[in-house]
């Protein structure tokens, strides 16, 4: 159970609270399947993937990254509680999404990246070791119930 | 193919033809501001404290001199790499060899060191950092990963 300390709770949720969830959401998702081309796999109905403009302009990609994102924000309200909050999406994105887990690390890297370039001085090491305690945190619960 | 995506020439790479965008090299050569010297070291640390591992021996407090000195040991061989994009392997042999019979650090915190770069970069360059950009850096730091461990066994 990762546990996080006031100072680290207090890190997070006072940069979510300035975060712009669906402009976030979009380019997180979208510089993950630019960084990463193999992530395209998973969505193959989404029309034009085949440039890095293309992707972040894509409508589909903003949509689904607000989706993302907006569930993120889930888990700051309940990080003292990921695995039980992720329970099912844990569920949902094995049996039926089909998604390797380490796509959960490399998108929550991405995120961690984003909100380096958004926030800049204010992203500082101790700020971003709380940010990477809470991704690694909700990849895991979202991993917990593979089988 | 690399070295010309490298300085922004590749034809049939995303960041060629949108007006500003800044060859990775140059994200990479510009010194960070005297305002804001974080470097990624101390990022990696934090972050990710079991790579304090692998430094016993060093003063790893806040300000540390070594961190400091080690940290530009690191960025002049990325530098050195980032010249080289089409023969890593022989710009890099030494290290490699280094790294593999001296050093042998788990290749898994070369994940971590490169992540952080990313991040301090983005965080000090953000209009530079494009997605594109960003790939070509991300692409960067793994080839130069993949070198450094390639004689491990």
């Amino acid at each position: 159970m990762v546990h996080f300390s006031p100072e680290e709770k207090a890190a997070v949720t006072s940069l979510w609270g300035k975060v712009n969830v669906e402009e976030a959401g979009g380019e997180a998702l979208g510089r993950l399947l630019v960084v990463y081309p193999w992530t395209q796999r998973f969505f193959d109905n989404f029309g034009n993937l085949s440039s890095a403009s293309a992707i972040m302009g894509n409508p589909k990609v903003k949509a689904h990254g607000k989706k993302v994102l907006t569930s993120f924000g889930e888990a700051i309200k309940n990080m003292d509680n990921l695995k039980g909050t992720f329970a099912k999406l844990s569920e949902l994105h094995c049996d039926k999404l089909h998604v390797d887990p380490e796509n959960f690390r490399l998108l929550g890297n991405v995120l961690v990246i984003i909100l380096a370039s958004h926030f800049g001085k204010e992203f500082t090491p101790d700020v971003q070791a709380a940010w990477q305690k809470l991704v690694a945190g909700v990849a895991t619960a979202l991993a917990h119930k593979y089988h | 193919m690399a070295a010309r995506l490298w300085r922004g020439e590749d034809p049939t790479f995303p960041c060629r033809g949108q007006g500003s965008a800044t060859p990775p090299a140059l994200v990479l050569h510009r010194p960070p501001n005297p305002g804001s010297p974080t470097p990624s070291s101390r990022r990696t640390f934090a972050s990710f404290p079991t790579t304090k591992t692998y430094f016993p021996h060093f003063d790893l407090s806040p300000g540390s001199a070594q961190v400091k000195a080690h940290g530009k040991k690191v960025a002049d061989a990325l530098t050195t790499a980032a010249g080289h994009l089409d023969d890593l392997p022989g710009a890099l042999s030494a290290l490699s060899d280094l790294h593999a019979h001296k050093l042998r650090v788990d290749p898994v915190n070369f994940k971590f060191l490169s992540h952080c770069l990313l991040v301090t970069l983005a965080s000090h360059h953000p209009a530079e950092f494009t997605p594109a950009v960003h790939a070509s850096l991300d692409k960067f730091f793994s080839a130069v990963s993949t070198v450094l461990t390639s004689k491990y066994r």
